[in-house]
């Protein structure tokens, strides 16, 4: 244990570097660079308002903020599994030609797309004034949902990435899982309206993203995390961090025969 | 007593080959349920044992497919040996491919932070040596621009700089002292033997004999995975040119 502590503390400079670099390269080329970050959900969260908003009447002023936060969630969640799964291709240059531990290519990617996603908050804070959502307490507990969606990103990260290296139609078949995913998420709608509320408890224990959602809501819209969701988000994290991380150290050094 | 700085243990390598690449989990699981998941075993590497001293410049000799390659990766920590042990002591650095590390997109200045990183050094300690390293690449203004606009030599001077701002302990060679030009070669000779004169432990392969001889005091020589060879770098040529020769007779 304490070997893999130092090995990790030598590379820590690499895992900064890394990191860096997948922000700085982002939007490097795009004219609004880094806006786009903060761009893309306000975007997505206003036609997603303008197009459901109709179910809920306009006078509901939470709306927008439900969909902000689902949205939020949901795209980081995406965006960093995705990246997670590709980064041992994309980095098979380097893996071929020199030694650096391989976990470190799979975490830098989910750990960019969490600075950004934090960064994205910003207009989650904006709205939050805009649609005088009150500022409570209860909005400590963000950490919490936000911590937990990490360790799910990174353990379903490790166990796509250790797989789509040896399966690379993977990367459909994941595009489709996270459509399906979305849709199961609640984003858009009010899983407790008539409409939906027979399918919560299935949604709720089959779909981890619908847990740590519901508890970030909770933490937004100042309630106390319901205990439920908090349970299974935390089972769903840490099982597969730990499915993840033993998958890809029993793999990691057929990797390089395969890309 | 001599310090062995690398031991080699009786290291085998074996590559499966698949008649045909599955990569797709269809053509997966029908193989496997029809019972034809062949592979074909190819070992590259079969019971290669060597140790080298502190200060040992080896040289790696062989024909193409002899092994020379994989044997590097081995001991680079790159790839994982089938069979035996590398056991390795300080700081080793490889010199696989000039620029492993970098990523087009970067410029030179971004690109001497990510790669120093890649190969195991400190931020403080690249900040130290960054004047250093853009001296001895010569690419002066060019520093700042993206690498993918840069010639395989301009890469070729940068990486070269980076990787040898430090004295490793154990530096490993994989034919890169052929790139540049004859102004670079020359320069960068000069600095990979004045870390001989330092005491660095080498391995160097390279195609050119003579280069071998004029650098290295030890050598090993491989023929398709088996080492037939090993001891003073005198003794080893003579047997690979008699080899090289016999081949040409035929």
């Amino acid at each position: 244990m304490n070997r893999i502590w130092k090995n990790f503390d030598k590379y820590r400079f690499l895992l900064e570097e890394l990191v860096k670099k997948d922000i700085k390269l982002k939007y490097r080329s795009s004219y609004l660079g880094m806006l786009w970050t903060l761009l893309e959900p306000l975007l997505t969260t206003l036609v997603l308002w303008y197009v459901f908003s109709g179910w809920y009447g306009r006078g509901d002023q939470n709306f927008p903020v439900y969909i902000l936060t689902g949205r939020l969630m949901y795209s980081f969640f995406a965006n960093s599994t995705k990246a997670a799964m590709k980064s041992i291709r994309s980095n098979s240059a380097m893996i071929k030609k020199v030694y650096v531990p391989k976990y470190i290519y799979p975490l830098s990617s989910i750990l960019s797309n969490f600075v950004t996603f934090l960064i994205s908050m910003i207009i989650l804070v904006a709205a939050m004034i805009v649609f005088k959502v009150s500022i409570t307490f209860y909005l400590l507990q963000i950490v919490v949902p936000l911590f937990l969606i990490l360790v799910l990103s990174l353990g379903i990260g490790m166990i796509l990435a250790t797989l789509a290296v040896f399966f690379r139609d993977l990367e459909y078949l994941w595009s489709v899982m996270l459509m399906m995913i979305m849709y199961a998420s609640a984003i858009f709608y009010d899983i407790t309206d008539k409409k939906f509320i027979d399918k919560a408890p299935i949604l709720k224990i089959v779909n981890p993203l619908f847990d740590v959602i519901t508890n970030f809501r909770d933490a937004v819209f100042g309630r106390p995390l319901g205990r439920e969701e908090l349970l299974i988000s935390i089972i769903y994290s840490f099982g597969t961090l730990f499915i993840g991380i033993f998958m890809f150290y029993r793999k990691q050094d057929e990797f390089i025969l395969n890309i | 007593m001599e310090e062995k700085v690398l031991v080699v243990d009786n290291v085998s390598m074996r590559f499966n080959l698949m008649e045909k690449k599955v990569d797709n989990l269809k053509e997966y699981f029908i193989k496997m349920i029809k019972n034809e998941l062949r592979y074909q075993e190819f070992w590259a590497l079969q019971g290669i044992s060597f140790s080298l001293n502190k200060g040992d410049r080896l040289g790696i000799l062989g024909l193409n497919g002899a092994g020379k390659s994989t044997l590097l990766k081995i001991i680079a920590g790159v790839l994982k040996a089938t069979e035996g042990k590398v056991t390795t002591k300080g700081k080793l650095v490889p010199l696989l491919e000039l620029g492993a590390g970098f990523d087009p997109q970067y410029t030179g200045a971004e690109n001497i932070f990510l790669y120093g990183a890649v190969l195991g050094y400190s931020k403080d300690f690249i900040r130290e040596k960054y004047d250093e390293i853009v001296e001895f690449s010569e690419l002066g203004d060019f520093i700042n621009v993206p690498v993918k606009n840069y010639s395989s030599g301009m890469k070729a001077r940068l990486g070269f700089s980076i990787a040898t701002v430090v004295q490793p302990d154990i530096l490993i060679l994989d034919e890169v002292l052929s790139v540049g030009d004859a102004k670079f070669k020359k320069k960068s000779e000069k600095k990979i033997k004045a870390m001989f004169d330092s005491g660095v432990t080498v391995l160097f392969v390279s195609h050119s004999l003579e280069q071998v001889n004029r650098l290295c005091n030890r050598a090993i020589l491989l023929e398709k995975g088996k080492l037939i060879a090993k001891g003073s770098v005198k003794k080893v040529s003579i047997i690979y040119e008699a080899k090289i020769n016999d081949n040409g007779n035929d």
